[in-house]
């Protein structure tokens, strides 16, 4: 279990798909296995773990394309709600 | 006399007793859920009781609910269908809607005075939600939708309507009112099971809503709101299915306690025995299940999707099974409206192809085999 949010979320979705080589960097949608039930999963992970809202003009792709797109977004939010 | 307010698994219970149950046949025999019951059920706060309680609702947890539509279920499948496709409109207005449209349908979506459906399969289009060619095309005043939905539970009834539709980059969700212009409804009669559930094919020819009719994001997360609305309705169809199996318990019980063959009770013969213990430890079953999928639904959890799934495709084939062995139990009893076991079994039917079907839940169910762990 990792501490920092991309660790977390890299756990999460390793969790979801075992078979998959994933570092944070990397584009989760290229690698084919990003469905609608996939997507909902990843944004109520990342709200329920990060304790963050996601409005609706944030649920864009490029937020969610990696690990570290996806902590930038929690860490801007958090600043937001701060 | 006004109806005592719907808050947990007891007054739900006395609610569906007093006014469903007795009913419930003769509604199945007339092929429609009376006014009457409507607004009691409106009275008991039935209809939304989950919305906040700034839009009238009672802010009820996701557990609490599934309890209220299993009782409902127990009593009368077609009520329970109404009040799924009304929950998973409410709730998708309350999680994308505007505060503008949420201070607009919220008050009366939690009353009652508007009830909703839900229109997502057409004549072409069931599972495979992709092949929907209904279309929304965008104007410079908002959107105009064209198309034919097929199989809209209550949309006899309804009086907005949850549109699933094709935009220039994905699925899109609009919220129609049943009064715009273009909007035709042919009612759907004689289907198999849940017959007062008041299907309808709903046209739509160059129906013209706003800009903000359309609810959610767009993009890829577009097809959150369907996952999140099937999701819910999924949890409602579980609960409905657990209260079929419990349905199915009480009356089996009730009628092999009465029943004599041979100078002996039916309860007391241990191939029926063996029928009332499999409905007894399924009705367990499927009741923990479902409350595992809600306690994750008020923890915000992922798993609950997963969890939902797992939920249904557990109560509604263990509903089609009991409600198979309630027959069987009845005998030529089970044939006839004297009972309420006809009625379940071809309820339970429909339990099977709903909100993903049988082969559908155990696909998806199937991707969780990979990655299951205690
Ligand atoms: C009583 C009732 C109420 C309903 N209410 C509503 C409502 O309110 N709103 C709404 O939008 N829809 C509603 N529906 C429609 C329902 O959602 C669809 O019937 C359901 O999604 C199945 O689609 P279909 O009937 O087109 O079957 P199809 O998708 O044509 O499937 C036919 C059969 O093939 C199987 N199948 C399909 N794909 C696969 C696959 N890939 N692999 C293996 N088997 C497969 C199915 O499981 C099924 O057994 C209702 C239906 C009924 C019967």
């Amino acid at each position: 279990m990792s501490n920092t949010a991309q660790g977390q979320i890299l756990d999460f979705v390793r969790g979801r798909f075992p078979q998959a080589e994933l570092d944070a960097a990397q584009d989760i949608f290229a690698l084919g296995f990003v469905n609608s039930l996939f997507a909902m999963e990843l944004v109520m992970f990342v709200e329920k773990t990060f304790g963050v809202t996601i409005p609706n003009d944030e649920l864009r792709i490029d937020n969610f394309r990696t690990a570290d797109s996806m902590a930038e977004l929690v860490d801007r939010l958090a600043r937001v709600a701060a | 006399m006004t109806t005592s307010r719907v808050t947990d698994r007891r007054s739900a219970r006395e609610f569906v007793d007093a006014h469903i149950v007795p009913h419930a046949d003769a509604w199945d025999l007339d092929g429609r859920v009376p006014e009457d019951l409507i607004r009691k059920a409106s009275e008991a706060g039935l209809w939304a009781p989950f919305l906040p309680e700034q839009y009238g609702g009672a802010g009820m947890d996701m557990v609490t609910l599934g309890e209220v539509h299993e009782e409902v279920g127990r009593g009368c499948s077609s009520v329970r269908s109404l009040l799924t496709v009304h929950t998973m409109l409410s709730w998708t207005v309350q999680r994308w809607a505007t505060p503008a449209q949420r201070e607009q349908w919220g008050p009366a979506l939690a009353s009652g005075a508007a009830l909703g459906a839900f229109c997502l399969s057409e004549p072409g289009a069931g599972s495979d939600t992709s092949g929907i060619t209904t279309t929304a095309t965008q104007t410079d005043r908002g959107w105009v939708i064209n198309g034919t939905k097929k199989w809209t539970t209550g949309g006899q009834r309804a009086d907005v309507f949850l549109v699933f539709a094709r935009t220039a980059s994905s699925i899109g969700a609009f919220l129609v009112p049943r009064d715009t212009p273009g909007v035709r409804v042919r009612p759907i009669e004689e289907i198999l099971g849940t017959r007062a559930s008041m299907l309808a094919e709903i046209t739509f020819a160059d129906v013209e809503v706003e800009r903000e009719a359309l609810l959610g994001p767009s993009g890829f997360t577009a097809g959150m709101v369907l996952t999140g609305t099937l999701d819910l309705g999924r949890y409602s169809v579980a609960a409905g299915s657990v209260g079929i199996v419990q349905g199915c318990l009480e009356a089996s019980a009730a009628y092999a306690a009465k029943r004599e063959v041979g100078g002996k009770p039916l309860r007391d013969l241990p191939l029926i025995q063996a029928k009332l213990s499999d409905m007894v430890t399924d009705a367990r079953a499927a009741r923990l299940l479902l409350a595992e999928a809600g306690r994750l639904k008020d923890e915000g959890d992922s798993a609950t999707l997963m969890a939902t799934w797992i939920a249904k495709y557990f109560a509604s084939t263990a509903a089609a099974r009991h409600a198979s062995e309630a027959v069987q139990i009845h005998g030529a009893n089970g044939f006839t409206p004297d009972y309420p076991v006809a009625r379940f079994y071809r309820d339970a039917k429909v339990m099977e192809i709903i909100e993903g079907s049988n082969e559908i839940q155990r696909m998806t169910i199937a991707g969780q085999a990979d990655r299951e762990k205690p």
